[in-house]
């Protein structure tokens, strides 16, 4: 019997937690992407050694679609893996996680694809591959290059499972809302198809963009205050609320292309910022 | 003598670098060993996903001992000049030999065993290698494209021994990374291919290609279909497997009213899948992908996986296409007036405004025999799937979703056509004003404000967009004056934006866009085998702005002076106009000078306009014929033809009949050469001398009808 989305999740913790990864839990902030994650970003910096994994919920309020199409959600999980330095078997070691949550690579088509990943918002960049599976990507494999602007040595292997998307593919499903979220018949959709419906109304209807301006510009004065105090880690926290809430005004169309960049800057800079700031107090 | 084996192992590679990595090894290989002196024989190289491979074979065991002998200051000479001769030659004194008050360095190299200059050569590879993009990983501080994780260095049966960043050379790599995960142990360049192949690896990509090649076309075949054939993606499959296994999926049919384009690029581009045709030449649901494994159920889980990836894509794109439809081009035209062009020039609905004028002008003024209200249609929805889901999606895909929704909508299919093709070279009527509309318009806009190509600097493509104006304009004969086309598009350009100055500006701007128009063509017609010089002799006619005629001159005067007749006259020409030139000759002698009459000359003023004394004027036109009192036979001969010659010449360069125009000025090529021969231009008689200078200066003016022949070369 395939994998329930949850057991998926605890097959991957007991992997990756005998491979000496710290298993930490979800951070408590809206971000749009699993990388944004201290434990990846700030860790990543400077010389010391980190292993860790952990599920992150990611927002993406653009991609919403008010539960309605079966590929894409504005609210949807990552499994995220950091190694470093990256160990010379990190391929090897992922490989085995596929097979480890049922995937047979004798009958499955595994493939490195390149795809270099770059987040113009963390000022950082990596060269890798996108992981194919019968044509489907599963996972974003990269070895970090920069991050906030600054070399990453010793370099962090960093490993990002979209998990609806393998959880569908293991268990044959088309549609993300029949995930079998459990054993007990509880399916995905029991448990966030009204989510979806709701948070694509708030993001691109109702969300006040007024407020939203207002809150960006506050995060970004107190990511600033943060940093004149030394305190590199409240700095990071406040860059990803910039970051979540300019997200939010993309989603409500109130950004114009010109202006779109301007903003973008904006976070790279409190976000490089941050890391320099930690990379200081490390030293 | 023996082979040389090399083996760089890596993480995937990509598969867009893999034939340019390839020359790069071979380069690299070349030049090390070359400059070290060692000898070898063919080299092959080869790459896989994970390898980069190169087979040396007959290498020299090692290099020929040399000795070279550098001759240095004498001894007598200064200490300094002793002392660079030390710091060059790397020497101490007593190293230095003395022969009769001279030093010599004398160096001598050993010959060096092959193996130790193959070592050298590969870690020289690894740090030298040109990757498009390379990286660290680890704690390390190599680069390479991606991991690097082993080096097999071979030559005959001995292991090169060598140690870069931690990694030693030796015998063993591995197989297929899921048929054969263990290591294997290579004897040498002999057993390596096979031995690989023993293990799933199909080294060369030549091999991978033919059977990706052969193997899609048969899976398309087997099932009655016929594969859309596609290089490039072969290649890139090649490049994406060591073991390449071709299978066949499917799709639902449903999805086939989805453009076909879309359906072929979704494949293509986010697959690397191949497209299947049936019978009749029409979009099959059907798909064939390329696995990197011999699966153990035969490939069935892999092409329904696939099926099921292709089957969410498509849906995906469906869903954009239905939404498009459900909105006429019209209203998504209105959305332009949101999207900037420039911030200069404003926004793409001004820009489809001005385009949609100069269109409708092209056909009303004649250019283009179109429907005027057909192509002002075209024009105004041509930029409207700019804003269209299915563009946003597939942005390689404009043009041709709006022409596929017009048709959708209803629009006439000269009007579907227009769109989809006006950012190309088409050849219907409609699309052809469109598209050289559109062209004019961004290249006049962007001269307006002064943002021209200059050097290597192009950001707005503008000599892309001048090449293709010309292609339009030569490859469909439009006989358009492209001065009225131009100064008519800055004009518009000015008066939708209000800008007084530009207005003001025009004549200088027109100007400057008909000089870029002039290089363009030159460097267009020089690719396509047109003599330049021949392209300014025409040019320095002035006053020729339809590309049509001109080109058309320029060709008849190639094919002219190509022939005995047409480098004859040219001979004959440079010699007239040289003996004009150094006389200073200008024209009949006649009365007072424009000169001595105040009047600045220019050197193309008719002379015939400064005679007013009345019947003086047919004298001095006879004057100028050299009819008057010619004596000689040669003389008389050249008057002849040239009164032959003139007429004809200028009827047929009316009726644009170069090729006639060149034709009757080559009845001149005899009584030049004869006149030449047997005339003496500089007569002791003043008289006769003015005449034939006259007459000489007659012949030149005729020649030139057609061309300047002075900026002929040759």
């Amino acid at each position: 019997m395939s994998l329930s989305f949850q057991d998926l999740i605890l097959t991957l913790h007991r992997y990756w937690g005998a491979q000496g990864c710290v298993i930490l839990q979800p951070y408590d902030m809206e971000m749009g992407a699993g990388t944004f994650h201290p434990a990846t970003v700030l860790r990543a910096l400077g010389s010391d050694a980190w292993r860790a994994a952990y599920v992150q919920p990611c927002r993406r309020p653009t991609d919403g679609r008010y539960g309605e199409n079966p590929n894409r959600l504005g609210h949807y999980y990552q499994y995220q893996v950091v190694l470093k330095p990256s160990p010379d078997e990190l391929q090897g070691l992922y490989l085995g996680s596929l097979t480890e949550i049922g995937i047979d690579p004798l009958k499955h088509d595994i493939r490195f694809v390149e795809d270099d990943w770059e987040s113009p918002t963390l000022g950082a960049w990596g060269l890798g591959w996108e992981v194919w599976c019968d044509g489907m990507e599963v996972t974003q494999f990269t070895y970090f290059q920069q991050v906030g602007g600054f070399e990453c040595k010793p370099v962090t292997g960093e490993l990002t499972y979209g998990l609806e998307r393998l959880a569908m593919y293991i268990q044959g499903v088309d549609n993300v809302f029949d995930l079998k979220f459990n054993d007990a018949g509880v399916t995905y959709g029991d448990v966030f198809l009204e989510n979806e419906r709701e948070m694509s109304a708030y993001n691109f209807e109702v969300a006040d963009t007024d407020a939203l301006f207002d809150l960006f510009r506050k995060a970004a004065s107190e990511c600033e205050r943060c940093l004149e105090a030394k305190l590199p880690i409240p700095a990071y926290e406040q860059a990803i609320k910039a970051s979540h809430v300019f997200n939010t005004l993309q989603a409500r169309g109130v950004i114009s292309v010109a202006e779109r960049q301007a903003y973008i800057g904006r976070v790279r800079d409190l976000a490089k910022a941050a890391c320099g700031a930690w990379l200081e107090r490390a030293a | 003598m023996a082979d040389f084996l090399l083996e760089l192992l890596s993480e995937e590679i990509p598969a867009r670098m893999q034939a340019k990595a390839r020359n790069e090894l071979a380069r690299l290989f070349a030049e090390c060993t070359g400059e070290a002196g060692l000898s070898t024989g063919a080299i092959d190289v080869f790459s896989t996903p994970r390898r980069l491979a190169l087979i040396a074979r007959d290498v020299a065991e090692a290099t020929e001992a040399s000795r070279e002998e550098v001759k240095g200051p004498r001894t007598s000479a200064p200490q300094q000049a002793l002392e660079g001769f030390l710091r060059k030659s790397g020497l101490a004194k007593d190293q230095l030999e003395e022969r009769n008050g001279v030093y010599f360095a004398v160096i001598e190299r050993a010959g060096r065993p092959a193996s130790e200059i193959l070592g050298d050569t590969i870690r020289r590879i690894v740090a030298d290698f040109a990757w498009p993009k390379s990286m660290r990983w680890g704690d390390g501080s190599l680069r390479w494209v991606r991991p690097l994780h082993s080096i097999v260095a071979i030559l005959g049966e001995e292991i090169v021994p060598v140690e870069i960043d931690g990694i030693v050379s030796g015998a063993t790599t591995v197989g297929h990374r899921f048929h054969h995960p263990g290591d294997i142990t290579i004897g040498g360049a002999s057993d390596y291919v096979e031995k690989l192949r023993a293990c799933h690896v199909i080294l060369d990509q030549e091999e991978r290609e033919r059977l990706i090649r052969e193997g899609t076309e048969g899976a398309a075949a087997a099932a009655g279909l016929t594969l859309l054939p596609d290089e490039a993606l072969v290649v890139e499959n090649a490049g994406l497997t060591e073991w390449p296994v071709p299978l066949i999926g499917r799709f639902d049919a449903d999805f086939l009213d989805v453009p076909r384009e879309v359906i072929v690029l979704t494949m293509r581009t986010n697959q690397k899948y191949f497209a299947c045709t049936n019978d009749e030449g029409l979009l099959a649901p059907a798909f064939v992908c390329v696995a990197n494994i011999a699966a153990n159920d035969g490939g069935e889980a892999i092409a329904q996986g696939n099926a099921r990836v292709l089957a969410a894509r498509l849906a995906d794109a469906g869903f954009f296409w239905e939404q498009d439809l459900k909105v006429p081009l019209e209203s998504q035209a209105k959305k332009l007036d949101g999207i900037v062009f420039h911030e200069k020039l404003g926004t793409v609905a001004g820009k489809v405004e001005r385009v949609a004028k100069l269109a409708r002008w092209l056909v009303e003024s004649g250019v283009v025999k179109a429907d005027p209200n057909q192509v002002e249609l075209a024009a105004r929805l041509a930029k409207a799937d700019l804003v269209t889901g299915m563009v946003g999606e597939f942005p390689e895909l404009q043009g041709v979703i709006g022409g596929y929704l017009a048709k959708a909508q209803g629009k006439p299919q000269a009007v579907a056509n227009a769109i989809r093709d006006h950012y190309g070279t088409p050849s219907e009527p409609a699309s052809v004003a469109v598209a050289l509309a559109d062209k004019l318009d961004t290249i006049c806009a962007f001269f307006s404000i002064d943002q021209k190509p200059t050097g290597s600097k192009d950001p707005f493509a503008l000599r892309r967009s001048a090449i293709t104006s010309i292609e339009l304009i030569v490859s469909n004969g439009l006989r358009l004056a492209l001065t009225e086309a131009v100064r008519g598009s800055l004009a518009n350009r000015a008066g939708s934006t209000a800008d007084v100055a530009l207005a003001h500006r025009l004549d200088k701007t027109a100007s400057e866009i008909l000089d870029f128009f002039a290089d363009r063509l030159k460097v267009q017609q020089r690719e396509a085998g047109i003599r330049h010089d021949l392209i300014d002799a025409v040019f320095a006619l002035g006053g020729e702005d339809d590309l049509v005629r001109l080109l058309a001159r320029v060709s008849a005067l190639q094919a002219f002076v190509e022939t005995d007749d047409g480098s004859d006259l040219l001979t004959g020409f440079k010699r007239a106009a040289n003996i004009l030139k150094k006389e200073g000759w200008t024209g009949p002698q006649v009365m007072s000078s424009a000169e001595e009459q105040g009047i600045p000359q220019t050197g193309e003023e008719d002379p015939l306009v400064l005679v007013e004394e009345p019947g003086l004027k047919e004298a001095v036109a006879e004057m100028a014929s050299g009819h008057a009192g010619a004596d000689l036979p040669e003389e008389k001969a050249l008057i002849t033809a040239l009164d032959a010659a003139e007429p004809k010449a200028s009827t047929a360069i009316d009726a644009e009949d170069f090729t006639g125009a060149m034709a009757a000025l080559a009845s001149l090529r005899r009584p030049i050469d004869d006149f030449f021969d047997h005339v003496t231009v500089n007569d002791t008689d003043s008289a006769k001398r003015e005449r034939r200078l006259n007459l000489l200066m007659r012949f030149r003016d005729a020649v030139n009808q057609v061309a300047d022949f002075s900026r002929i070369e040759g």
